[in-house]
Order: structure tokens, then sequence, then C-alpha cells
């Protein structure tokens, strides 16, 4: 068999038709920079009293570009298309066969558009996100990434290999290269080729999703859940609370990220059990948040406050119960039986390291928001009725913080990516074939000047879900800002 | 009160230095840690009482606060006399024979740094050459950085809402969005790569220690400034918004003051104040870069040096790398509150 062509059938008739257009977009790009500086015509006015303005070359190099661009969209939205109905792999070509294994995605990204567009007006912010652009390719970018995780981690589906299983033969085989010794039912091809251990960087590539997908968002949230209950008396109280909780955070941030990792992360200190401590104390958190957010609310009829307390807090403290205590590790005080699972390995470790890092972070901006909004004249009557503190904090404040908050919370998630990443290129805490893209990156990175591919698939991936999370925040921040 | 404003502020500093070094003493000398030196400088097969023997003395059998004051120069260095009550061996002593003249306190106080274990050197003198290694690429990514990044957030700023604001915001935005690993990797590729066959520059800047030139340093160079860039021109952009919008710019425009002197005489120098203390504040995030782009470029700097010295504990490096980190960091908040100060007249210290 020979080795795939990147385009497949529809190659010889669009790629020319592609690289036209992108260079086209390219200079009409660089030639409304250029146009854009220059004085515009002014407008002449008409007898009848109205303005005739005519386009000047600033206006048709834009169009030009526009037009371009439409044209690279078109030519990649039929490759991915063809990948979908092409029969034969070798007719697909590697983008039309990359593309018809994330079917799937396709499918779901498809749905969700139509359904979100559809009743965007009913959506709240969420709806709003619609309207903007680049929020909508933000969105778009994220939820690839998030639908990608969610199939190859929960059913298995997309990728081609195991992530883990080397073939002998495919050693840092370029992309496209048919398998060695495939048998009946073996995906016949290394998509992306092979890394330089001979695993298939298409599959690694799709299970580093996963890896990402579930451990940035929940960090984050952790982190939040740290930030807010600490940010919110610090902010609000104020005087020597604050001042002790923001000695606390600069501290934090004032250590270079890097060498907080290797300190926490590296086996002595994962033997010693300081990042097992850790996790109990910042896993103690969204518990407290919890706790008091509900008590704030109800404690004024018992009865019903203890209810939902019990509801939430009972398998809560299971959870939490179960997730801390671990019989490999010094903190092990929960009975076997009751342990509903351990998290593997480094994973654990690297978690708290990570919501460690950023929860001072979240600290700050929490504290500034509460310090702004506490002046507000609904604080004030709140005050006067008598409410509690606390009740003021999670009830009245945290509310109307909410849209600062969502955007750094999807800043947040990429930058938590970013660190995921960085301690994956430095071969902390994860197990050294994990399919994560840093360590990816970080074994491709050897061979870099030689087989290149082995490093930049997976960069791009981190690069394409982190963009996507900045845009997304960006769209998000304005639309929020235009009510 | 400017005077007391620097008192207190150094203060906090001294006590942010303390407790810093302090945590990463504590932690590079943990027990599993120690074991591990004892059995990098004796050999890798000694027993339980062996290490012990070995810690003993070397003087690790100390709490660990003596063992902190030891190091900081404030408590008297150990000392192991023989049966005859002479010193033999201690902190202070290089060999028996001085034992007498050696001073009883040698911490980092007195300029003892101690010395590193994996490179067999002075701590300081390690400090000091990387230091000045990466203070050469730092230099050349504030020559590259500063003035691009404020370059793009002025012109994106300048007319809010623009196309031109929204390609320059898009832009800044994606540079944010790549991390280190991600841009090196790419930029080595396709410039520095056979498969790409460019090869305009080297994929690494071993060789830039010694004679750094355009083709052996740019990428290094523009892989750190890259990232640093979109976070500055991004708050360039949004602090030149809103003094587009101020009151006396309307004003100019109505006098009939042409755009392109509204922007220079008065925009710019107004606009320019938030972006200094961003740009300070960015110094520990490039602290993080530096170690990324030195590691990947293989740039024997302080970043690299302190990837060396985290990885193989070595202790005394470590903690001088960590002290000479937080400081830098912590001068760096200094001169950026400062700064503001001067810079905006709005704000009094009271």
């Amino acid at each position: 068999m020979d080795t795939l062509t990147w385009t497949g059938i529809l190659g010889p008739v669009l790629n020319p038709i592609l690289f036209a257009a992108i260079v086209v977009a390219a200079i009409g790009f660089v030639a409304t920079l250029i146009l854009g500086f220059l004085p515009q015509p002014m407008p002449s006015v008409n007898p009848d009293g109205t303005l005739t303005a005519k386009r000047s070359p600033a206006d048709w190099a834009r169009l030009v570009m526009t037009g371009a661009v439409l044209a690279v969209i078109a030519v990649c939205l039929i490759f991915i298309l063809g990948g979908i109905f092409i029969p034969s792999i070798e007719a697909k070509g590697i983008v039309g066969a990359v593309s018809a294994r994330l079917l799937p995605v396709w499918i779901a990204l498809v749905a969700t558009f139509a359904l979100s567009i559809t009743f965007k007006r009913r959506l709240g912010l969420y709806g709003k996100l619609f309207d903007n652009p680049i929020g909508m390719v933000g969105f778009g970018l994220v939820m690839f990434w998030v639908y990608t995780a969610l199939a190859v981690g929960l059913f298995d589906l997309i990728i081609t290999h195991d992530p883990l299983q080397a073939v002998s033969g495919m050693k840092n085989k370029l992309p496209g290269t048919p398998l060695q010794g495939a048998e009946d039912g073996d995906y016949p091809y290394y998509l992306l080729g092979g890394d330089n251990l001979a695993r298939d960087v298409f599959s690694r590539m799709i299970s580093g999703s996963f890896v990402v997908v579930r451990i940035a968002p929940l960090a984050t949230l952790f982190a939040f859940m740290v930030g807010i209950t600490l940010g919110l008396p610090a902010g609000y109280v104020g005087g020597r609370l604050d001042t002790f909780l923001s000695f606390l955070a600069n501290l934090i941030l004032a250590f270079p990220v890097i060498l907080l990792f290797y300190l926490l992360v590296t086996p002595e200190i994962v033997q010693t059990g300081i990042p097992s401590y850790l996790a109990v104390a910042l896993f103690l958190f969204p518990i407290l948040f919890l706790t008091v957010l509900i008590n704030s609310r109800y404690f004024t009829e018992p009865r019903k406050r203890n209810i939902i307390l019990a509801v939430v807090l009972i398998p809560l403290i299971w959870l939490y119960c179960s997730l801390v205590s671990d019989p490999r590790t010094p903190v092990s005080f929960f009975p076997v039986d009751l342990d509903l699972f351990d998290i593997p390995g480094g994973i654990l470790v690297v978690f708290v390291s990570v919501v460690f890092v950023n929860a001072p972070t979240v600290f700050r901006i929490v504290r500034g928001l509460v310090m702004d909004i506490k002046t507000r004249d609904y604080v004030a009557a709140a005050q006067t009725r008598g409410e509690g503190p606390w009740y003021i904090m999670l009830w009245e404040i945290l509310p109307n913080a909410r849209g600062p908050l969502i955007v750094d919370f999807c800043l947040r998630i990429g930058y938590t990516t970013i660190l995921l990443g960085t301690l994956g290129f430095f071969g902390l805490g994860l197990p050294p074939d994990s399919p994560d893209w840093g360590t990816t990156i970080n074994a491709g990175r050897k061979l870099l000047s030689i087989y290149p591919h082995a490093a930049i698939v997976p960069a791009l991936s981190l690069l394409s879900l982190v963009l996507g999370l900045n845009l997304m925040a960006d769209g998000l921040r304005e639309e929020s800002l235009k009510d | 009160m400017m005077l007391i404003f620097l008192l207190r502020r150094t203060g906090t500093m001294l006590l942010t230095a303390l407790c810093l070094s302090f945590i990463v003493f504590f932690l590079t000398n943990l027990e599993p840690n120690l074991e591990k030196v004892a059995k990098y400088e004796g050999n890798s097969r000694m027993t339980d009482e062996q290490v012990e023997g070995w810690l003993r003395n070397n003087g690790f059998n100390q709490p660990i606060l003596i063992r902190y004051g030891e190091w900081l120069g404030v408590w008297p260095g150990w000392t192991r006399e023989d049966d005859n009550g002479r010193v033999v061996a201690g902190r202070c002593v290089e060999s028996p024979a001085t034992a007498d003249e050696a001073a009883s306190y040698c911490g980092i106080l007195q300029g003892e740094w101690g010395v590193s274990r994996v490179f067999r050197e002075d701590v300081s003198s390690i400090v000091a050459t990387r230091l000045a290694l990466t203070g050469k690429m730092m230099f050349w990514v504030m020559v590259l950085m500063v003035p691009s990044a404020l370059i793009v957030g002025v012109l994106a700023g300048m007319r809010e809402g623009s196309r031109l604001d929204r390609s320059l915001s898009t832009f800044s935005i994606a540079t944010t969005a790549t991390p280190e690993y991600v841009s090196g990797v790419i930029l080595i590729a396709v410039f520095a790569s056979s498969a790409f066959g460019l090869k305009w520059f080297k994929g690494t800047a071993t060789s830039a220690m010694d004679g750094a030139n355009f083709e052996n340093f740019f990428l290094p160079v523009l892989t750190i400034a890259l990232y640093g860039m979109g976070y500055i021109a991004r708050m360039t952009r949004a602090s030149m918004a809103e003094v587009m919008t101020a009151q006396y710019i309307r004003t100019a425009r109505l006098k009939g003051v042409s755009f392109p002197n509204i922007v220079m005489k008065h925009a710019l120098r107004n606009a320019l104040i938030a972006p200094f203390t961003v740009i300070m504040l960015q110094f520990p995030w490039l602290l993080n870069g530096v170690v990324i782009v030195e590691t990947l470029f293989n740039y024997k700097g302080f970043g690299w040096s302190l990837v060396q010295a985290a990885g193989n504990n070595d202790i005394d490096l470590l903690l001088g790398i960590s002290v000479v980190s937080v400081i830098v960091v912590l001068v760096t908040q200094l001169i950026s509150d400062i700064g503001y100060v001067y810079l905006n007249p709005r704000i009094r210290i009271s």
C-alpha cells in the first residue's frame, strides 16, 4: 500500500484553489492594513442634500480579502464533508480520513449550534454568545475538543489505535503511512504518523484531549471555590483578615510557578504526603462553601435547612473522603469498603498543585470585585435589614460579581490547560507514557528538526483549545458589557 | 509619606522573602530528599543506618529551624569535633587545618551561598554567570517585546471597534493563547527543521551563550516575547481606548487638531501609565517563559539551572536560585508600585 496523500482525490482540484485563496487573502490583509492608514476620500454632497461616498482602495482590498477568506472556509468545508462521504480511505486522503473519524464530533457540534442558535433569545448570557462571531468561533473550538474528549473517554470512539501500543516498524513514520503487518479489523494507516516509540500520533492526540478536559475545568472550579471562599471575607470584612490573606496570596504568587511544581510534584515530596495533606485542605473548601451558602439563606427555617444540607452534604462528604483517602498515601483513614474510587497515580498531585497555583489569583480578583461592590446601595439596604455578613457576601455581592467571574473562569481554564501542558513538558506528575499533550510535546521535541509531526500535532491541539477558550471569554466579555 | 510607604513595602518584601526561602528550605530538606542526597554523596547502596550516620556527620540531624538559621547566617554553623575536642569538620570549616580560623557564622547573609552538588562549584558563581546569560536574553526580549506590544496596543486602541482594532486584538489573543512550549515547537519546526526545508534559524541556542547572533538567538527571544506581548498589548489597548473617550481628546478634536497629532501628542502619554505597571508585573511570568525556552533551546542560563537543580535536588543551588528569583519578582513589584504613583498624579499615598 502507498502512503496516503494529504487530500486524496479532491486534492488535484481543490489544492490550487485553496493555495490561491490563501495567498489572495494574505495579500488582501496586508493591503487593507496599509491602505487603512491613507486618508479616506470625503463623501461628496449631492444637490438634494444626500451624501455619496465612493469605495476607497481600502474598501476594495477588504472586499477581496473577505471573498478569499470565504473561499478558504468553503474549501475546508468541502474537505471535511468529502472525507465523510467518499467511500475508500485512499480516496479520502489524510484530511478526509481524519474528518471521517471525527464524524460523531461533527454531528454533536452541528446539533449544538443548531439548537443554540434557534433558542438563543431564551438562553441568557449563553445565548448572547451566538450574536458574536468571535465568541462563536471560540465556542466551536472549545466544544470540538469537549466532544472529542467525551467521545474517546466515554465511548472509545474516534481513535484508530491503542494510544499506548507500539507497532514494530512504525517508528517516526510520516503521516499517512500504512500500518505494517495490519490484520483484519485494524485501521490500515497511521493517519498522522508514528512517534519515536512507534505509537500512533493521531490516537495519542485524541486521547490526550480527555486528560485535559477531565482535569482543567474541575481544577479551575476548585480554584474558584477556594478563591471565592477566602476572597469574599477578605474584601468584605477587610482589616487584619484581609492583610493576612493577601499576604498569603502574594506569597504564593511571588513563587516562580515551575519551581513550585518541581517542589510539589517530585516523587520524594509525594512520598512525604504533603500533596495529600494539601488535598485534604483544598478539597474542604467546596464543602465549606456550600454549607455556608445554604445555611446563610435558610437559617431562619431550621427544618428546611437541615433537609437541604443533609441532601447536599452527605454525598459530598462521602465523595470527599473517597477522593482524599488513598491507602497508598499517608492520608488513609477511610474504610476501603466505603471508598468509591482512588485517583490514579500522579493525577491527584497534578490536580492539587494546579488548584494551589490558581487559587491566589482568583482570590485577588474576587477581593477586588467585592471591595468595589460593597459600596453599592443594595448592600447598604441589606445591612439595614439586618442580614448577616455571609448572606450579604454570598447572596447579594456574589451574584452581582458573576459577569467578570464567568469571563475569568473561561480564561482560567485556558491558563490551567497551559499549566497542565507545562507539567507534562517537564515530565512532572503524569506517567511518562501518558498521552496528554504536554508530555507528548516533550517526547516529540527531541527529534523536532527531523520529524516535527510528533510534536506539532499536540502543540496545535493545545493551541486551538486555549485559543478557543480565550476567544469565547472575549466574546462573553463583549456581550456582558453590552447591557 | 513616601518614605513610610517605602519602608513598609520593604518590610513586607523582606518578610515574604524570608517565608518563601523557608518554604523552599523546608521542602528541599524533607526526609526522603536528604536520603537521596546522602546516597548521592556516599554510595547508592547505603543502608538506613549508614544514611543516618552520614546525615549526622554532615550536620543534617539538627532541627530544621536551626539549619535554616545556619543557612541564613544568623545561627552559628555546625561543627563536628573528634575525641580530642578538635574541630574536624563543620559548615564553615573547609579543611581540618584551618578549623581554628573558620568563622562561626556562614550563611547567605555572610555571602556564603554554599556549593552546588551537581556542578561542584560555588552557588554564587553559578548564579552570577547564569544570571548574566539570562540577562542578555531578557534584554533582547524587552527590546523586541515592549515596543511592538505598545505599537500594537496603541494602534488597536486609538479607534476602538474598528477593523484594525479587531484584527490586532485577535492577534493579541492568539499570542496570549500560545504558551512558549507550543510557539517554540512550531517556530523550530517551521524555521529550523529539515522537514519544512526553510532552515533560516538554528533550533538550539547553545552557541548563543558565547556569541549571540541573529541566526541562533532570534527564535528563543521571539518565543518569549510573543507570549508576553499579547498581554501588554491588550492592556495598552484598554488604557488607550479609555483615554480616547476622555473630555480633553474631544476638545482637541473639536478644536480641529489632526488625528495623528491627537494620538501622538495628547493621548499617548496618558495611555502609557497602565502598561508600565503591567510590563513590570510581567517579570514573574517571563521568568516562567525563560525556564521553558532555555530548556527547549538548550540555552544554559538561569532557568536551565533551575531545572537542573530542581531535578537533582541540588539543595544549595535551588535555594540560591529561588532567593534570587523571588527577589527579582518582589523588586519589580515594588518598582511598579512606585512608578505607578509617580506617573499617575491622581493617586496619592495616604
